[in-house]
C-alpha cells in the first residue's frame, strides 16, 4: 500500500474496516477464458493485405454482440507481421508509460489527480489501428495512453504530468488535459467531451473531409444527461460519429451494475446501432472500429461498447480495493491481460518469436527511460504563463485582475 | 525584480528531491477554534461532518443522503459507516449525473423529505447549476409559498488543495451568491462544519455548504459531541483589532489569522479578523460595524478577482460606510485566470500578498 501524495484525503487505508461491495458478478467479458483458433480466410477483415508482408489469419475467440445491426464486424481478421510488432510495441509502451507516471507520482513529481490506463491498453491500440489520418478523437480524463497513441511523445506526456515546459500543454494542463493533432483531449469534467465530439463530427461532415469523430466516455459517464442529448443530435443530423463507451465496470467507486439500470451500454442509444466488443482483445477492437468507421461514414452514428478493466484505482488517490476485491483484479490480470493475450497470440500464430517480443520490450523500456529522465529534468514554464492563454490576441499581456507587480 | 526573487525562492523550496520527503505545500497554518464547556471530542473536519450527518439522520427519519460514491464512505470519508447504520434506502449512491442529482434532490425536498445531496467536487456543480438556480431557488417564490424545497442541503467540497489544478480547486460561491432564494455557507473548521451543516439541514430554505476540502484532514478541533447548530447569516469575529479589518471565509480565514499575527509582530498593525461564514445572506451588520471602527478593509478569497464575492462586500461597504473609510476597500484574490496547474502558489492570495495589502492600505 503506497502513501498518497498531497494533504487531502482519499487515501483509503486498507487497515480500516471499509466494507467492500458484496461480490459482484464480473462483467461478461471477464468471465470466459480466451481461446484462439485458426480458420481459413473467409470474410477477411476489409483491410488491405500487403502480401509482401507475412500475415496470419485469426478467428476472434469472442463474438461481437449487435444491437440493431444485421451484420457486424469481421470475426476473421488478418494480422501482418509489421502490424503485430507495432501493436505489441504500442501496448507495451502505453503500459510502461503509465508505470512511469505512477512512479513519478509516488515520488511526488506528479501531483494532483492522475488516472491510469493500465489494463485498458487494447482499447487505445485497437482503435488507433483502425483510424485513418483524418479521423478525430476525444476522450475523458484517463488520457495519458490516448495522448501517446494520438502522436504525443512520451516526453510530452510525462513532461505534462510533471508540469514542464516540454509537456504537450506547456505544463499548464496536467494529467487530464493533453491534446494533439486531431486529438481533442482531455477533460476533467465527466461527460463534457461527448457533445464536443458531436460538434467535431458535424464540422467534419460540413467540411466534407471524410473523417469521423470518435467520442470516448466511460461507464460512469454513460449516465450523464448530455450523452443522451448527443445520441439524439447525432441520429437526427446523421453525424459521422462513433460513440465509444470504455466500460471498465467501475465509475470511481461504484460498479456499473449499481449505477446503471441498463448495463448494456451498446444498446443505450435506442435507435442507434451498437456493438459490444471484448475490449481486452486488440484485434477485436480494431475489427469493430473498422466496421464502425465505415458505418459512421455511410449510415450514421454508432455505439461501440468496449468491455475492459482497469487494474489501478480510479486515480492515484484511490487504491481501488475498497469497492472490489483483490481476487477480481488478479483474475483479470492473469486471464485477460491485453498485452499477455496479444503476445501469446503472436507466439502461437508464430508471427513473432519470443526473441522479437523481447527486443520490442527492451526498446519500449528504453524509450520510457529517456522520457522519464526528461520529465525529471526539463525546465518549468515561466511565471508569465500563469496569465497566458486566457484570451487570444491583443488581450494577452495586460490582463485585468492580475496584479501588475507580478508582470515579469 | 523582487517578485522574480520570491518566485525563484518559491521554486527552489518547491523543487522536490528524489527522496519522497513529506512536503508542507499548504499555504496556510490552521488555527483551531476553542470551544466552550461540554462534552467534546477531538475530530477533524470530515469526522465532524460525519458526526453531523449521523445525528441528522438519527433525529430526522425522513433524511436521505445521496451522491456519487457516498455508499462506501465517500471520496473524502464524510459518509463512512452511515450506510451500514441507516440502510441502503437512506444512504445511497447516485449515478454520475450532477444535473440529475440536483433535480432529484429538489424533488425529494419538495415532497417533504429531507435531502442531503453531495456533489463530489464544486468543480462539477455546473451541470446542476440550472436546477439549483432555476428550480431550487425559485420554487417558493413562484408557487406563492405552496411548495418549497427548504429541506434541501447540498454539500460541496471546494477550494484549493495544493495540487487540484483546474477542476479540483474551484470556489464557485460567487455564482450562487447571485441567486436570491439560496443560502450559501462556508465552514472554516470542524466545529463550524458540524454546526453549519446541522443548521442548514434544519433551515427551511435550500442551502449549499461549500466545504474547503483541504481542511478535511488538516483541521482538527475539540468538537462538541451533542447536536448543536451554528447561527446562519452571522459572521464570527475571530480576532479583535483597531487598525485594519480582514475579511475571509473557509481556508482563507487561517491565512488571515497568520497575517494578522505577522502584521502585529513586524509592523505593529492591529488587525481585526472576521470569518464571514455565510455568503448568502451575509452579515452586513458585523462587517459594517468593523469597517466603521477601523476605516480600512481588506477582503481575501481564493476565487478570481472579477466578480468574486469580495466585490459585493466592497461595494456594500463603500455605500454604507463611506465617511468612515480611511482608504478604498482592498481585495486580495485569485487572479482572473482559470485555476492553474503548476502555478498554484502564485495564484493563491497567500500571506505575503495579504500582508502587502495591509501595508498598502495602512500607508494609503
Amino acid at each position: 500500500m503506497f502513501k498518497v501524495a498531497g494533504k487531502i484525503s482519499s487515501r483509503l487505508d486498507s487497515r480500516l474496516l471499509l466494507r467492500c461491495s458484496s461480490a459482484q458478478p464480473l462483467a461478461p467479458c471477464v468471465e470466459e477464458t480466451v481461446e484462439s483458433q485458426s480458420q481459413p480466410l473467409n470474410n477477411a477483415s476489409p483491410q488491405e493485405l500487403n502480401l509482401g508482408d507475412e500475415y496470419r489469419v485469426v478467428y476472434l475467440p469472442k463474438d461481437f454482440k449487435l444491437h440493431r445491426l444485421n451484420a457486424g464486424p469481421a470475426r476473421a481478421v488478418a494480422i501482418m507481421k509489421s502490424q503485430a510488432r507495432e501493436y505489441y510495441r504500442q501496448l507495451l509502451t502505453v503500459r510502461l508509460l503509465e508505470s512511469a507516471a505512477s512512479r513519478l507520482y509516488k515520488e511526488q513529481l506528479v501531483r494532483g489527480f492522475c488516472h491510469l490506463y493500465m489494463g485498458q491498453e487494447a482499447c487505445a491500440v485497437g482503435i488507433r489501428a483502425a483510424m485513418r489520418s483524418n479521423d478525430k478523437l476525444i476522450t475523458g480524463y484517463r488520457v495519458h495512453g490516448w495522448a501517446y497513441m494520438m502522436g504525443v511523445s512520451a516526453r510530452g506526456v510525462l513532461g505534462e504530468l510533471t508540469g514542464r515546459r516540454s509537456g504537450c500543454s506547456g505544463g499548464k494542463g496536467g494529467s487530464m488535459h493533453m491534446y494533439g493533432r486531431n486529438f481533442y483531449g482531455g477533460t476533467g469534467i465527466v461527460g463534457d467531451q461527448v457533445p464536443l465530439g458531436a460538434g467535431v463530427a458535424l464540422t467534419s461532415k460540413y467540411l466534407q473531409d471524410g473523417g469521423v469523430c470518435l467520442a470516448l466516455y466511460g461507464d460512469g459517464a454513460a449516465n450523464q444527461g448530455q450523452v443522451f442529448e448527443c445520441f439524439n443530435m447525432a441520429l437526427l443530423w446523421k453525424l459521422p460519429m462513433i460513440f465509444v463507451c470504455e466500460n471498465n465496470n467501475y465509475g470511481m467507486g461504484t460498479s456499473s451494475q449499481r449505477a446503471a439500470a441498463n448495463v448494456n451500454y451498446y444498446t443505450r442509444g435506442d435507435l442507434m446501432p451498437g456493438i459490444w466488443v471484448n475490449g481486452q482483445d486488440v484485434l477485436a477492437v480494431r475489427s469493430a472500429t473498422e466496421f464502425a468507421i465505415k458505418h459512421a461514414q455511410q449510415e450514421g452514428p454508432i455505439i461501440l461498447e468496449l468491455c475492459t478493466y482497469r487494474y489501478g484505482g480510479h486515480s492515484m488517490s484511490d487504491p481501488g480495493t475498497s469497492y472490489r476485491t483483490r481476487e477480481e483484479i488478479q483474475k483479470v490480470r492473469q486471464q485477460h491481460d491485453p498485452i499477455q493475450g496479444f503476445g501469446a497470440l503472436c507466439l502461437e500464430q508464430q508471427i513473432l518469436t519470443a526473441d522479437e517480443l523481447q527486443e520490442i520490450s527492451q526498446m519500449a523500456r528504453l524509450e520510457m527511460e529517456v522520457a522519464t529522465r526528461a520529465a525529471r529534468k526539463d525546465g518549468e514554464p515561466p511565471l508569465s504563463h500563469l496569465w497566458s492563454d486566457v484570451y487570444s490576441g491583443v488581450y494577452e499581456g495586460k490582463l485585468s485582475g492580475v496584479h501588475p507587480g507580478i508582470e515579469a | 525584480m523582487r517578485v522574480s526573487q520570491v518566485a525563484r525562492s518559491c521554486f527552489n523550496t518547491l523543487r522536490l528531491n528524489f527522496r519522497p520527503a513529506p512536503m508542507t505545500r499548504s499555504h496556510f497554518t490552521y488555527y483551531p477554534t476553542a470551544v466552550g464547556p461540554g462534552d467534546a471530542k477531538k475530530m477533524n473536519m470530515f469526522t465532524a461532518i460525519n458526526n453531523a450527518m449521523d445525528l441528522a439522520l438519527e433525529e430526522d427519519s425522513t433524511a436521505l443522503l445521496f451522491g456519487e460514491d457516498v455508499g462506501f464512505g465517500g471520496v473524502f470519508r464524510c459518509s463512512v459507516n452511515l450506510r451500514d447504520k441507516y440502510g441502503k434506502d437512506r444512504v445511497f449512491n447516485s449515478p454520475l449525473c450532477e444535473q440529475g442529482i440536483a433535480g432529484f434532490a429538489i424533488g425529494v425536498a419538495n415532497a417533504g423529505a429531507t435531502a442531503i445531496a453531495e456533489i463530489q467536487f464544486a468543480d462539477y456543480i455546473f451541470p446542476s447549476f440550472d436546477q439549483i438556480v432555476n428550480e431550487a431557488a425559485k420554487y417558493r417564490y413562484r408557487s406563492g409559498g405552496l411548495f418549497d424545497c427548504g429541506s434541501l442541503t447540498f454539500r460541496v467540497p471546494c477550494g484549493a488543495v495544493g495540487h487540484g489544478a483546474l477542476y479540483h480547486s474551484q470556489s464557485p460561491e460567487a455564482y450562487f451568491a447571485h441567486t436570491p432564494g439560496l443560502r450559501v455557507v462556508v465552514p472554516r473548521g470542524p466545529i463550524k462544519a458540524k454546526g453549519l451543516l446541522l443548521a442548514c439541514i434544519r433551515d427551511p430554505n435550500p442551502c449549499i455548504v461549500f466545504e474547503p476540502k483541504t481542511l478535511y484532514r488538516a483541521a482538527v478541533e475539540e468538537v462538541p459531541t451533542e447536536y448543536y447548530t451554528s447561527e446562519l447569516g452571522k459572521a464570527d469575529i475571530l480576532r479583535k483589532g483597531k487598525d485594519v479589518t480582514l475579511i475571509g471565509w473557509g481556508t482563507q480565514v487561517h491565512v488571515l489569522l497568520e497575517v494578522a499575527e505577522l502584521a502585529k509582530e513586524k509592523h505593529n498593525i492591529d488587525c481585526e479578523v472576521i470569518d464571514l461564514v455565510s455568503i448568502l445572506p451575509w452579515d452586513t451588520e458585523t462587517i459594517c460595524n468593523s469597517a466603521k471602527k477601523t476605516g480600512r478593509v481588506v477582503i481575501a478569497h481564493e476565487a478570481p478577482f472579477t466578480q468574486g464575492f469580495g466585490s459585493e462586500i466592497a461595494a456594500y461597504i463603500q455605500d454604507k460606510c463611506f465617511l468612515n473609510l480611511e482608504a478604498p476597500v482592498k481585495r486580495v484574490t485569485g487572479w482572473d485566470t482559470p485555476f492553474p496547474h503548476v502555478f498554484e502558489p502564485f495564484y493563491l492570495p497567500d500571506k505575503l500578498r495579504c500582508l502587502t495589502a495591509i501595508k498598502d492600505i495602512v500607508n494609503y
